[in-house]
C-alpha cells in the first residue's frame, strides 16, 4: 500500500502519529500535575515550556516541518519573533510608566 | 523504524500557471504557511493585552481564573490533541488514496470538534448563568441571586466554594488605590489550596482571612477570557467548516487519483486551531 | 506596418507586431472581467478601483483646503470638518495607498517579470480583489451612514465612545486587511516559486526586490491591524473594555497596538514606490544600475527595521521615557536604507543619458520630494523636536511628502512607464509634461507652506487657526487647486490614448525586464516562449528600432529558453 519512490512527499507512519499523540497527551497530565504545585514564579515558566514542547511536537510531526523545505519553518518561526518583539516592547513600556501612574493602581509592577 | 513511504504527485493535473505539480504544491504550502504566520500575530495581538494586564494586574488574573473548570479545560486540550491525531492521519490517508479511512478521519475530526465546541458552550452557559461575563455586562451573581450555594457546584466552583461578591460597582465605589493597598496577599494560598476565602470552611486558612475580596477590575479577567477563547471558537467553527468541505470532496471522488493537497492545507490549519489552544489552556486556567 | 524581427539565424521571432487579440478583448462581458483569473485584467480593475478611491479622498482634501481658507467656518461646521479630515485619511489610506501599487502595478508586471503566466494563487488573486470590493463598500456606506470623526488613527477613549460610525468604518478597514494581506502573501510565494531559469535572487528586477519586501510587511503587520480593529468594536459593542480607563483598560496600550501596524504600513506605501524608482532611473539614464546589492538588500533592511520604531507615534502619549529614548534611537536606523537607495540613484544618473520622458520627470520629482520628506523624518523621530512638532502641521507636511511627494509621485511614474504595456497606447508627452510640472509646483506649494505654519505652531486638525496663519493656509489652499487641475489634465491625456493614443510597441522605452519581452498589450497568457532571465539592467543589449518605434533586442534568442531544438 505505501509506495516507495524516490521524488514526492513524505507521508507519516501511523506509528509515529500515535507516539506523538501519546507524548501530547502526557503533556497535558504533566502541566495540569504542574500546575497544581506551588512554585511560584516558576509556575508560568514551567508551563510555558511544557506548551512549547507540545507545540513543537505538533509542528515537526503533524505539521510535517520535519520534512519539509526548511523555509516553511522560517516563516513559522519569523512570525513568533516579531509577536515577541511587540510583547517585548509593550511590556517594557508598561513597566517604565510606573512614575506616572496613580500610586498602588499597578501592584504587580510594583507601583 | 520510522515509515519511508512518499506519495506520488505525478499524472495530477495542474494549473496552467505550474510547470509541474511539485511547484503547484509547494506554493500551495508555502501561501499556508505564510497565512498560518499572519494568524499568529492575529491571536498574538490578544496575547500582548494578556501579558500587558497580567503585569499590571496580576490580582485580578488570579482571582478571576479560579472560576475556570480546570479539569473542562484539560478536557478540551484532550479533545482537541485527539482531532490533531484524526486530522494528521487524514492527510496520510489522503496520500495513500485511502479514501475510507479517510472519511472516517475527516468525521472525527468533526466530532472532536463538535465536541470541543460542545464543551465550550457549557462552560460559556456557566458563566452567563452568573453574570461572570466581559466588562461592560459584568454582573456577577448566584443563579438565584442569592448566596452561592452548593447546589450550582459542578459547572463553575471547586466543591466547597464560598464566595461572595463584595461590591457590583467596583469600578465607580472602590478606588484601585484603596483595594490594591488592601489587599493581603500573603493571604492568598497556594493554587493547590486556592486563594483564601475559597478555602474550605473550617479550614485555618479561611478563618484568618476571611471572605475574598474580589479586587478592582475583576471583569477585565472575563473580556480577556472571552476574547481570547471567542476568537478561538470563531475559527474551530471555520476549521469544522473547512472540513465538510473536504468530506464533500471525497464523497465525489476528488481524492481518488491521489490529490491530497487540500486535506494538507486544512490539517495544517486545524493543528494551528490546536496550537493556539495549547497556550490558551495554560494561560487562562493553570496559571 | 510592423513585421516580425528576426534573429540572425532565423530563430523563432519575438513578437512587436501589436496583437489585436489581448488580455483586453480575450473574454467580453462584464462577468470575464469580475471572475477572471488573468492578474493583468485583476491589475487593471485594482487600478480603476483605487484611482476611483484616490478621486474620492481627493474631493475631502479640497474639501479641508477649502474650509482653511479663512479661520472659523467657511464652508461647513466644525463637526463636519472633523469628518473631513477623518475620511480624507481614512480613504486615501486603507483605499488607496495601502493597496496602491502593489494591486495595480505589481499585480500586472509582478508574473511579467517573472516571464510567468500569472502569480501563483491565481484564485487567491481574485478573492483580494472581492475582498477589496467588499471593504471599500463596507467603508464608503459608513460614510453614508454618518462618517465618523476620530481622525483615521480611531484612538480610544473617544473612538470608543462617539456616536459616530466608527464600527462601520472599522469593519470596513478589517476586510481590507484581509486583501492586503492576501496580496501580499500570493506575491511571496509568487517571487519565491516562480522565477524563471537563470533568474537567482540577484537577478531579479529591483521592483520585485522592492514588492517583496512589501509584501513581508503586508503578511507580518496587518494581522495586528486586524486585531486591533476586531478591539476597537469589541469594545464599542460588546464593553469589553481594553481600551476604557471606565472599565479597567489602557488607551496608550490601544495606541501601542494601532502603531505597530500602521508604522510598517507607511513603509508598505513607500517600498514599492522606490521599488519603480529603480525601474525609472536605470531605464531613463540608459545605465546599468548602480549599486543593485545595496538597493535589494536595503529593500529588505527597511522591511525589518520598520517593526521597532512605531513608538516614535507615540512620544507624548504617555508612553514610558525609557521607550521614549529607544524608539527615538531606532527610528535614526531606519533613515539610513532609505538614504542608500537615494545614493545609488544618483549614482545610477552620473554619467548617464538622461532622457526626461514623462516617467523620468516623475522620477525627478520623486528624489527631491522624498528626500524633503525623509529628512524632517528626523526632526520628527528626533524626542526632543518632535515634544514641539507633533500634532502640528510640520507632521502633516512630513508625511505628505513621503506619501504624496514619494509613493503619488513615484506611482504616477510607474503608471505613465507601463502604460504603453498595459493599454497598447502612447499618451500625448506634450500634456504629460504640462500636468507633471502643474502637479509639481502646486505640491509644493500646498504642503512647503504647512512646514512653515507647523514650526510656528499651527496645530493639525484643527478648524479654527490664529489669525497670522491665514497667509499660510491659502497659499496651501490655492496650491491645491494647481494639484487638481495637473490632476484633471492626467485624468484627460491619459483616458484619450486609450481611444485615440499612437499604437505601443512591445518596448517604447528600452527596458531589459522581461515584461517588454511580449506585446503591447499582453495576450492573456503573457509570452509565446519560454523566457529566461538575463542581466534585468543590460540596458546595451536593446537597440531602438525606427520602423516600430521602439527598441529591439540585439539578440533575441538570450531570453528565450533554449529547449535544445534545432533552430
Amino acid at each position: 500500500m505505501s509506495e516507495h519512490e524516490s521524488s514526492g512527499v513524505h507521508v507519516a507512519s501511523v506509528k509515529l502519529l500515535l507516539i506523538v499523540w501519546v507524548a501530547l497527551i502526557f503533556g497535558t497530565w504533566l502541566t495540569v500535575s504542574a500546575s497544581n504545585i506551588d512554585l511560584g514564579f516558576l509556575n508560568i515558566w514551567v508551563g510555558l515550556a511544557i506548551a512549547s514542547a507540545k507545540a513543537l511536537l505538533v509542528g515537526l510531526y503533524y505539521m510535517h516541518l520535519r520534512w519539509d523545505k526548511p523555509f516553511n519553518s522560517f516563516v513559522f518561526l519569523g512570525a513568533f519573533f516579531f509577536l515577541f518583539l511587540f510583547i517585548g516592547f509593550a511590556m517594557m513600556d508598561t513597566a517604565h510608566y510606573q512614575p506616572d501612574l496613580i500610586p498602588g493602581y499597578s501592584p504587580g509592577m510594583g507601583g | 523504524m520510522s515509515d519511508h513511504a512518499r506519495a506520488s504527485s505525478d499524472g495530477l493535473a495542474v494549473d496552467h500557471h505550474f510547470e509541474n505539480a511539485d511547484q503547484q504544491y509547494q506554493s500551495a504550502k508555502l501561501g499556508m504557511w505564510i497565512f498560518l504566520a499572519t494568524e499568529i500575530l492575529f491571536f498574538g495581538g490578544l496575547f500582548v493585552a494578556y501579558a500587558v494586564y497580567r503585569a499590571n494586574h496580576p490580582e485580578v488574573f488570579v482571582f478571576g481564573h479560579q472560576f475556570l473548570d480546570k479539569n473542562l479545560g484539560a478536557l478540551n486540550t484532550v479533545i482537541l490533541i485527539c482531532s490533531s491525531l484524526t486530522a494528521a492521519w487524514a492527510v496520510r490517508a489522503a496520500q495513500l488514496r485511502q479514501i475510507g479511512m479517510l472519511k472516517l478521519m475527516i468525521l472525527l475530526t468533526m466530532l472532536f470538534a463538535f465536541g470541543f465546541m460542545g464543551v465550550k458552550a457549557v462552560e460559556y452557559n456557566g458563566k452567563w448563568k452568573h453574570g461572570l461575563l466581559w466588562a461592560g455586562q459584568y454582573d456577577p451573581h448566584a443563579e438565584d441571586h442569592g448566596e452561592i450555594s452548593h447546589d450550582v457546584v459542578g459547572e463553575e466552583f471547586p466543591e466547597d466554594a464560598h464566595v461572595e461578591v463584595v461590591s457590583e460597582e467596583t469600578v465607580v465605589e472602590a478606588s484601585p488605590a484603596q483595594l490594591a493597598a488592601d489587599a493581603d496577599r500573603s493571604a492568598i494560598a497556594p493554587a493547590a489550596e486556592g486563594p483564601a476565602g475559597l478555602a474550605a470552611p473550617g479550614s485555618a486558612a479561611a478563618e484568618e482571612a476571611g471572605v475574598e475580596i474580589e479586587p478592582a477590575n475583576a471583569q477585565t479577567f472575563f473580556s480577556i477570557y472571552f476574547l481570547m477563547t471567542g476568537l478561538h471558537g470563531i475559527h474551530v467553527l471555520g476549521g469544522i467548516g473547512a472540513f465538510v468541505w473536504l468530506l464533500l470532496c471525497a464523497r465525489r471522488g476528488y481524492f481518488d487519483s491521489g490529490h491530497f493537497t487540500r486535506v494538507d492545507m486544512v490539517a495544517l490549519y486545524w493543528h494551528l486551531v490546536d496550537l493556539i489552544w495549547i497556550y490558551l489552556f495554560l494561560l487562562l486556567y493553570l496559571i | 506596418m510592423a513585421e516580425a524581427i528576426s534573429a540572425p539565424g532565423g530563430d523563432a521571432p519575438v513578437d512587436h507586431t501589436l496583437s489585436d487579440d489581448n488580455y483586453l478583448t480575450h473574454g467580453k462581458g462584464i462577468l470575464s472581467w469580475l471572475f477572471t483569473l488573468d492578474h493583468k485584467r485583476i491589475g487593471v480593475m485594482y487600478l480603476v478601483a483605487i484611482l476611483s478611491s484616490f478621486f474620492l479622498g481627493g474631493v475631502f482634501a479640497m474639501f479641508i483646503r477649502t474650509e482653511l481658507w479663512t479661520p472659523g467656518q467657511t464652508i461647513m461646521t466644525a463637526d463636519t470638518y472633523n469628518k473631513m479630515f477623518t475620511l480624507h485619511g481614512a480613504v486615501m489610506i486603507f483605499l488607496f495607498i495601502i493597496p496602491g501599487i502593489p494591486a495595480t502595478l505589481g499585480n500586472f508586471v509582478l508574473p511579467l517579470m517573472l516571464g510567468a503566466k500569472d502569480v501563483a494563487l491565481p484564485r487567491l488573486n481574485l478573492a483580494s480583489f472581492w475582498l477589496w470590493l467588499t471593504g471599500a463598500t463596507v467603508a464608503v456606506a459608513s460614510i453614508v451612514i454618518g462618517a465618523v470623526d476620530t481622525g483615521w488613527t480611531f484612538y480610544t477613549p473617544y473612538s470608543t465612545s462617539t456616536t459616530t460610525a466608527v464600527t462601520a468604518m472599522t469593519l470596513g478597514a478589517f476586510i481590507l486587511g484581509f486583501s492586503s494581506i492576501f496580496t501580499g502573501l500570493n506575491f511571496i510565494v509568487t517571487i519565491h516559486k516562480m522565477r524563471p531559469e537563470g533568474m537567482t535572487w540577484f537577478r531579479m528586477p529591483l521592483f520585485l526586490w522592492g514588492i517583496y519586501s512589501t509584501a513581508i510587511i503586508q503578511v507580518l503587520a496587518t494581522p495586528v491591524l486586524g486585531i486591533t480593529l476586531l478591539l476597537l468594536v469589541a469594545e464599542r459593542t460588546l464593553g469589553v473594555g481594553i481600551f476604557d480607563p471606565a472599565l479597567g483598560g489602557d488607551p496608550v496600550l490601544y495606541q501601542h497596538f494601532f502603531w505597530f501596524y500602521s508604522h510598517p504600513a507607511v513603509y508598505i506605501m513607500i517600498l514599492p514606490a522606490m521599488a519603480i524608482m529603480s525601474e525609472l532611473i536605470s531605464v531613463f539614464s540608459g545605465k546599468h544600475i548602480f549599486g543593485y546589492k545595496f538597493i535589494a538588500w536595503s529593500s529588505i533592511a527597511i522591511a525589518l527595521l520598520s517593526f521597532l520604531v512605531w513608538g516614535h507615534h507615540m512620544f507624548t502619549s504617555g508612553q514610558s521615557g525609557l521607550m521614549n529614548m529607544i524608539f527615538s534611537a531606532l527610528t535614526f536606523s531606519v533613515a539610513i536604507p532609505s538614504a542608500v537607495k537615494v545614493f545609488n540613484w544618483l549614482a545610477t544618473m552620473y554619467k548617464g543619458s538622461i532622457r526626461l520622458a514623462a516617467p523620468m520627470l516623475y522620477a525627478l520629482s520623486f528624489l527631491f520630494l522624498f528626500a524633503i520628506g525623509g529628512l524632517t523624518g528626523l526632526f520628527l523621530g528626533s524626542l526632543s523636536t518632535d515634544i514641539h512638532l507633533h500634532d502640528t502641521y510640520f507632521v502633516v507636511a512630513h508625511f505628505h511628502y513621503v506619501m504624496f511627494g514619494g509613493t503619488v509621485i513615484a506611482f504616477l511614474g510607474g503608471i505613465h512607464y507601463w502604460w504603453p504595456k498595459m493599454f497598447g497606447r502612447m499618451y500625448s508627452e506634450r500634456w504629460a509634461q504640462v500636468s507633471a510640472f502643474l502637479i509639481f509646483v502646486g505640491f509644493n506649494l500646498t504642503f512647503f507652506t504647512q512646514f512653515v505654519m507647523g514650526s510656528h505652531g499651527m496645530p493639525r486638525r484643527y478648524y479654527n487657526y490664529l489669525e497670522r496663519f491665514t497667509a499660510y493656509h491659502q497659499a496651501s489652499t490655492v496650491g491645491s487647486f494647481v494639484l487638481a487641475l495637473g490632476f484633471f489634465i492626467m485624468a484627460g491625456y491619459l483616458l484619450h490614448s486609450l481611444v485615440g493614443g499612437e499604437k505601443a510597441p512591445a518596448n517604447p522605452w528600452g527596458g531589459a525586464t522581461l515584461e517588454w519581452e511580449t506585446t503591447s498589450p499582453p495576450a492573456y497568457y503573457n509570452f509565446k516562449h519560454e523566457m529566461q532571465a538575463g542581466d534585468p539592467y543590460d540596458l546595451d543589449a536593446l537597440q531602438w528600432d525606427p520602423q516600430i518605434k521602439g527598441y529591439v533586442r540585439k539578440d533575441p534568442r538570450s531570453v528565450l529558453l533554449s529547449t535544445g531544438e534545432a533552430s
